[in-house]
């Protein structure tokens, strides 16, 4: 079957129109292996995980655990224990923030000038409560981040980097590899957000070297409510629990609890059991494909788009980065980015609009307010040349 | 095209009426949208009727468009005809029935764009808290 076939949400029409979706970036659609699988699960395994003696308890935990160990093997992580299952990225992110440490006041941590909003609030909140400093890494007028300025801001008082290892509103590729051998060399831990790399790039952690990286199954081509925190085992030992309550704990009093071992310690409560293995389903589906030579389909169409975008009177692209993934985000002249999303949407195009929760970013760019369009695996040609068309007729609304 | 963008609109967003500061103005409103950053400011001079009104600010076309039609709009109306006529284009843009509202009708294109109501709405809400006199800014988040 087609790839494109394998996603029933693309087949469809929107206001008359065929759907031609470009807002891959913020969450993707998903193959019927996915639905399937979710739907599978919820039909003849749901029960509650780790708790049960009875059949259906066994299969969901052994899914549950089955899935942690696909992740694993995706990622190279050295061990499933360092695999926390939890809701996305932000909620990853909000892990470490929480219970890495200890942070000092007068300590420093230090994020990129090109973080989303999730990767950049938590670690305000850090400083705020700490009494820390948050230094922020410049970026160039391209949108690409300023390695040696980076390299200068590491100081003997940062505890950690934070870095998005591919930026979501401009879709630059961050050197993340030699971000963290500058980090490592210095004793510095380093947080990737890697919400945005994931979809398009193979990682591997064990030849990454960082010590945590975030990411969620929704733009991985798997359901919402499920999220990857790896962390290196060795941190997550060291690392406070943050929500409490059950599965967390080996044994409790009504005065005191003992805690889990990772990754148990991280996940009170009943974890999203369904979306894991949704998000099993989808490493699975991607591991069938031929991932080089989606990632060279994807990078033809960012080029095919960048030409055809070229040809738009009053476009103006935001950002040039010359390492990134298949997102274009641009402003026309005149036209409130609202009022082009709106018009495209009656066009069947679904794009993004707005500051893309990269406002910092934006403002540095010079466009507070912008358009995005973004490429996954089944994104075709006629996908950029009816947004192109689409960005003609906005024209002709607002000549 | 289609029934949002027709030309009172964008003839509006382009050529905002009553744009600016108003001498004389006794009242004053802010309303911004935290969701995509437009915020617009009413003035008025208004005492038994709305004598002047203007507006300043920036938004996409449909809050542009908005904020200009409603200048005209109430323009001499009393201050309970004013609150009568924003109850209507609250109506109008959810879908609701623009009979004798003249150039008003066309903020009913935006009915079938949940996310883009706020935007017809923002000039009205600054008009209300402006009439209300209201010292704080609307959002139309809250």
């Amino acid at each position: 079957m087609k790839l494109r076939e394998q996603f029933p949400a693309l087949a469809q029409r929107v206001h008359g129109k065929p759907l031609v979706y470009l807002d891959s970036a913020a969450t993707s659609q998903k193959p019927r292996a996915v639905i399937e699988a979710v739907q599978r699960y919820y039909e003849q395994d749901n029960a509650n995980v780790h708790r049960g003696v009875h059949a259906l308890a066994e299969r969901a935990t052994a899914a549950l655990e089955g899935a942690r160990a696909k992740v694993q093997k995706f990622i190279n992580a050295a061990s499933p224990n360092e695999i926390v299952f939890v809701r996305g990225t932000t909620e990853a992110v909000n892990l470490v923030a929480h219970s890495f440490g200890p942070v000092r006041a007068g300590d420093e941590i230090v994020v990129t000038a090109l973080e989303h909003h999730s990767n950049l609030v938590p670690w305000q909140r850090l400083c705020a409560r700490t009494g820390a400093v948050l230094r922020v890494a410049p970026v160039d007028d391209r949108g690409e981040l300023d390695l040696p300025a980076l390299e200068r801001l590491l100081g003997p008082r940062t505890r950690l980097l934070a870095a998005a290892h591919v930026s979501n509103a401009i879709g630059a590729i961050n050197p993340v590899a030699r971000i963290c051998e500058l980090a490592r060399a210095r004793g510095v831990r380093v947080l990737l957000d890697g919400a945005q790399a994931m979809p398009h790039l193979p990682v591997d952690m064990q030849a990454l070297g960082c010590d945590f990286y975030a990411f969620s199954a929704h733009k991985l081509y798997g359901p919402m409510g499920a999220g990857v925190l790896y962390g290196r085992a060795e941190l997550l030992e060291q690392m406070e629990p943050w929500q409490s309550g059950g599965e967390m704990v080996t044994s409790v009093s009504y005065e005191k609890a003992t805690f889990q071992k990772p990754p148990y310690r991280f996940e009170a409560g009943t974890p999203d059991v369904g979306a894991a293995v949704g998000l099993g389903a989808a490493i699975g589906w991607l591991e069938q494909q031929d991932r080089r030579a989606l990632a060279a389909h994807e990078q033809g169409l960012l080029q095919y788009g960048l030409a055809l975008l070229r040809d738009v009177p009053g476009l103006r692209m935001v950002g040039a980065p010359r390492e990134r993934i298949g997102i274009l985000t641009f402003t026309m002249e005149g036209v409130h980015p609202h009022d082009v999303g709106t018009l495209l949407d009656q066009e069947g195009v679904a794009v993004r609009t707005g500051h893309l929760c990269a406002q910092p970013l934006l403002q540095r760019l010079g466009a507070p307010a912008v358009v995005r369009a973004s490429l996954a695996a089944y994104s075709v040609r006629s996908d950029l040349e009816a947004l192109a068309s689409g960005l003609l007729r906005v024209r002709e609304t607002f000549p | 095209m289609n029934d949002l963008y027709q030309k009172t609109i964008v003839d509006h967003a382009r050529r905002p009426r009553n744009f600016g500061q108003l001498a004389g103005a006794n009242r004053s409103a802010q309303g911004v949208n935290p969701l995509c950053g437009d915020e617009i400011t009413v003035h008025l001079s208004a005492s038994d009727r709305i004598e002047a009104v203007s507006f300043e600010g920036a938004g996409c076309a449909v809050c542009l468009a908005s904020a200009s039609l409603m200048t005209l709009a109430v323009s001499g109306l009393s201050p309970a005809e004013a609150g009568r006529l924003v109850q209507r284009v609250r109506e109008l843009v959810a879908g609701g029935d623009g009979a004798n509202l003249g150039d008003l009708q066309a903020l009913q294109g935006v009915s079938p764009f949940p996310a883009r109501q706020k935007c017809a709405l923002l000039a009205w809400r600054a008009l209300e808290a402006a009439l209300a006199g209201e010292a704080a800014a609307v959002s139309t988040e809250l």
